[in-house]
């Protein structure tokens, strides 16, 4: 990987510039992408197009001068783009109403990080809406580039790959938009016509296979799966002396769970996991894993709704099977924005026999989930903590100073703001929340969503992570945050990166990471180790003339 | 921009070189009345596209807290999950701009801690928008005086209002020196912020000046070139009536400003449902803000659907069965002994 520049330097280039300027506005179509490496992300592997049955896949490489469009490709953009204009409202409405006001300008990490004027939401959005204009108006027609058109020609192909995946689909822009203008749908669009042309990245479509093929993003096949997880519960073991056998694929049982597979594959997601398994241990959840549905991101998402609907069809598939009743969720941020916003809608409505989600423990009826039948968890918990059914030691985590990172999806395709936050203040005694306009539904994206946590691109991902990782230097500076919670597998995954970059110092943990820690079990050993088998700074007395060292010996 | 300004201009200065040539009939009947039909037929077309367009998902920007839990408080208008909340929102996106009043300016600083990106509470944008609608809506009931007769209660009323100041003979009325402020104003953020220079189309231009063009011509006929207000009413009538006339007030070159104005006007209601001014229609339709967010609770459905295509759990455990058996996972259907050792060799 190349070196990062000097947070002095990135912020110096991420000043904004405007290249070609004219007084048409037009300047902008005069300058073209440049594909250097580090400034794209690796084209998918043709035979991984190919086995998903995706159009038109073929060898390219994003810095050749001929991307090997497929013959007649003006034609088949064309088509795709009048095929969505007569599927999508929000698409044909969002070509039409832009006022160019700019009030989405600064609101995009992107464009506060690189200081390049195609990342601004409006701009981006003209990259298609000049085409859209060419093709499909009177006005485009006949004025041409006066009247803001252009006709497509491959370098446009080239700038749309270039600014579509400098987009995290985040909505940010479309809090802000006065017409509720969502560059996010825009994006979502252009890239499935870009997959028309059979131009796709690794990072999306590699999981996008895998989770085809054997459920889940990283391609851990089933009997792999339980293998890892039996490995975090010994480490629960080491922490708690507490043996817990989480049922695989069993039928009968009330609960499915779902959650990221990034969570039982990678620190500190794994942290997380172990949370999840101890938490539903502790409160006796008649509940089961599927390595079938071990998945709950959906990279499909990020591919094309044909794709986020056939990767999301397997969470209902999975309940009907095994039979469960309702579905429980894990932490994650573009999962739950496909479960709540698209799952009900593609793969709805639920199979028969699921109901109404009720908390066992609780009695709680979550009627807001009454449909799609299926819980967040952190909804799940902050319930459990109301009713006051955790024996909780939030001491455990006292020498964390915390701070919370709404996710994107989370925060503005659900609404879940207040929850976690409930949660984080019965479990830790130090919450410390970020800057107003970087939080809640105003939050900033970590900077690599929507399939662009990949490596070589990690100076843009530390630029478009620059408004996130500011706010946090910040808390850090002021308050002395030394631990940002979130709860979305991605962050997990590049949070770290991010906050090593513009925070060093900084932990990132997901949210029942800390609930795991603070939560005391019932027949457990005083706990001296945190889940990451690190020395708490607080540790439980130990009762003197114990035995439980032995227990920790035996095994 | 130029091209902009050009266009406005030549608009203006052709319906009165029109006017002059005693071409008053086009100009004072044939084109207003055109152009109204435009309007109207534009309006609905556009209206009707957008509307014959499904709305396949349920995509609401939630910009508060869910309803989810009995004690959590939700945001109801900003996180709408009633019908109610969505027309609270979109009553206050309709009238009061409530995205644009959230508007910040992110700014680079730098103090002792680095780099620094700060973000400030940047509301003139929407005071000026603001400003800018409501003017313009003061200025067009108030022009219901030439298409009504009698003049009804409600627009001696709105002069009333609008004339408050008591600035000047005839009284000013406030609303179109507004309106034209508000106009330059934004005109001059689209020059001077070099964002949104950059982005700036002839598209967006000219109805700005279309708009500048129209108070300008507006208020110069009254205050300056003072047309005759009562032969004003009498063409009006007769273009509501379909009746033309010309009266002598407004006959030839004297009724230039007038002529300019109408033409002016004209231009702005043809344009109108063929741009982006269509935005004024096009918000009520906007997916983001006037669906309800309680898509958990209530099925959104999709009239275009397509049919589930997946990997089902039996090609599933069909692939992994051997393995998934030596784990001990449960199987719907158990490994055949020895058929798949003499298959794998
Ligand atoms: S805020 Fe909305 S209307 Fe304004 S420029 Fe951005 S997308 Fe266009
Ligand atoms: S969705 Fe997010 S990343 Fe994409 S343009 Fe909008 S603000 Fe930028």
């Amino acid at each position: 990987m190349a070196k990062l520049p000097s947070i002095q330097e990135l912020v110096q280039s991420s000043l904004p510039r405007f290249p070609g300027a004219t007084l048409e506005g037009t300047g902008w179509m005069r300058t073209k992408p440049a594909f250097t490496p580090g400034s794209y992300c690796y084209p998918a592997k043709l035979d991984t197009m190919k086995g998903l049955g995706m159009p038109n896949p073929h060898e390219w490489a994003p810095e050749n001068e001929d991307w090997n469009l497929p013959q007649g490709w003006e034609k088949i953009i064309y088509k795709a783009l009048e095929d969505r204009l007569k599927k999508y409202r929000s698409l044909q409405l969002f070509m039409d109403i832009c006022v160019r006001c700019g009030a989405c300008a600064d609101k995009c990490h992107f464009f506060l990080g690189t200081g390049d004027p195609k990342n601004m939401p409006v701009l981006r959005a003209e990259l298609l809406r000049s085409v859209y204009r060419k093709d499909f108006t009177l006005a485009g027609k006949l004025l041409g580039k006066v009247g803001g058109s252009r006709a497509l020609d491959p370098e446009i192909i080239k700038e749309w790959f270039a600014y579509f995946y400098q987009c995290t689909e985040c909505r940010r822009c479309s809090l802000f938009c006065p017409y509720g203008i969502d560059t996010a749908e825009i994006t979502m669009i252009a890239r499935e016509l870009l997959h028309e042309v059979g131009l796709g990245i690794h990072w999306i479509m590699d999981p996008v296979s895998n989770c085809n093929r054997t459920g889940n993003h990283l391609g851990i096949q089933p009997h792999a799966f339980k293998e890892i997880v039996e490995f975090l519960c010994e480490d629960i073991e080491a922490v708690t002396g507490i043996n817990i056998t989480p049922p695989f694929n069993e039928k009968g049982h009330e609960v499915l769970f779902i959650t990221p597979s990034g969570d039982v594959f990678a620190e500190p997601g794994i942290f997380t996991f172990m949370g999840y398994l101890m938490l539903f241990h502790e409160i006796g959840l008649d509940y089961t894993l599927s390595t079938y549905a071990s998945e709950g991101g959906n990279f499909g998402l990020f591919t094309s709704s044909e794709m986020m609907k056939k990767i999301n069809a397997k969470m209902y598939a999975e309940a009907e099977r095994l039979g469960s009743k309702w579905i429980l969720g894990g932490e994650c941020g573009h999962m739950w924005r496909v479960i709540h916003q698209y799952m009900d809608t593609m793969n709805g409505p639920t199979p028969k026999h699921m109901t109404t989600p009720v908390s066992p423990i609780t009695g709680t009826v979550f009627s807001h989930a009454a449909s799609t039948k299926m819980v967040h968890i952190a909804e799940f918990t902050a319930d459990l903590i109301k009713h006051d059914k955790l024996n909780l030691k939030p001491e455990r985590n006292d020498d964390k100073i915390v701070t919370f990172h709404d996710s994107c999806n989370p925060a503005r395709a659900m609404g879940l703001l207040e929850e976690p936050r409930e949660v984080l203040r019965a479990v830790c005694n130090n919450f410390v929340e970020m800057p107003e306009n970087t939080i809640r539904e105003q939050t900033f994206c970590c900077g690599s969503g929507s399939g662009l946590n990949t490596d070589e691109i990690m100076e843009l991902r530390m630029r478009a992570g620059l408004p996130r990782g500011n706010a946090l230097r910040y808390v850090q500076q002021k308050n002395g945050v030394n631990t940002m919670a979130c709860i979305c597998a991605i962050d997990r995954a590049t949070l770290p990166p991010l906050a090593d970059y513009w925070a060093p110092g900084v932990t990132v943990t997901g949210l029942h990471e800390l609930v795991a820690n603070a939560l005391v079990m019932k027949g457990e050993m005083p706990r001296t180790m945190d889940l990451r088998q690190e020395d708490l700074e607080y540790p439980d007395d130990v009762p003197e003339d114990d035995d439980n060292g032995d227990a920790q010996g035996e095994e | 921009m130029a091209f902009s300004l050009m266009a406005a201009l030549g608009i203006g200065i052709l319906a009165w070189a029109l006017a002059a040539l005693g071409l008053e009939m086009f100009v004072g009947f044939i084109l207003p009345l055109t152009a109204f039909l435009v309007f109207l037929g534009g309006m609905i077309w556009r209206v009707t596209t957008w509307a014959r367009v499904p709305v396949p998902f349920s995509i609401a920007t939630t910009a508060g807290q869910q309803k989810s839990l009995p004690w959590i408080k939700p945001s109801h208008i900003d996180s709408p999950s009633t019908k109610i909340g969505v027309a609270a929102r979109m009553g206050l996106e309709v009238l009061l701009f409530r995205s644009l009043f959230r508007n910040t300016a992110a700014q680079t600083i730098n103090d002792e801690g680095g780099p620094k990106l700060v973000y400030w509470s940047s509301k003139w944008l929407w005071v000026f928008s603001l400003l800018f609608h409501y003017c313009f809506l003061m200025v067009f009931i108030r022009h219901f005086r030439f298409f009504l007769e009698p003049v009804p209660f409600f627009i001696t009323w709105a002069e009333d209002l609008d004339g408050l100041m008591q600035i000047g003979v005839p009284r000013l009325y406030m609303s179109g020196a507004i309106l034209l402020v508000a106009a330059l104003f934004l005109l001059l953020r689209r020059l001077r912020d070099p964002k949104l220079r950059y982005i700036s189309l002839p598209a967006d231009y000219f109805p700005l000046f279309l708009v500048i063009g129209v108070a300008l011509s507006g208020i110069m006929m009254r205050y300056w070139f003072k047309t005759d207000i009562a032969s004003v009413k009498e063409l009006i009538m007769g273009l509501v009536t379909l009746s033309p006339s010309i009266p002598e007030g407004v006959r030839g070159s004297v009724g230039g400003m007038f002529y300019t104005h109408i033409a002016l006007v004209s231009a702005l209601l043809i344009y109108l449902p063929f741009s982006k001014l269509a935005h004024s229609a096009g918000l009520l339709f906007s997916p983001t803000r006037n669906m309800p967010t309680n898509t958990r609770e209530v099925r959104h459905v999709n009239p275009w659907n397509p049919p589930k295509k997946y990997r089902t759990y039996a090609e599933y455990e069909d692939d992994f069965r051997d393995a998934m058996a030596e784990a001990g996972l449960p199987l719907e259907k158990e490994p055949a002994p020895g058929l798949h050792e003499e298959t794998a060799q």
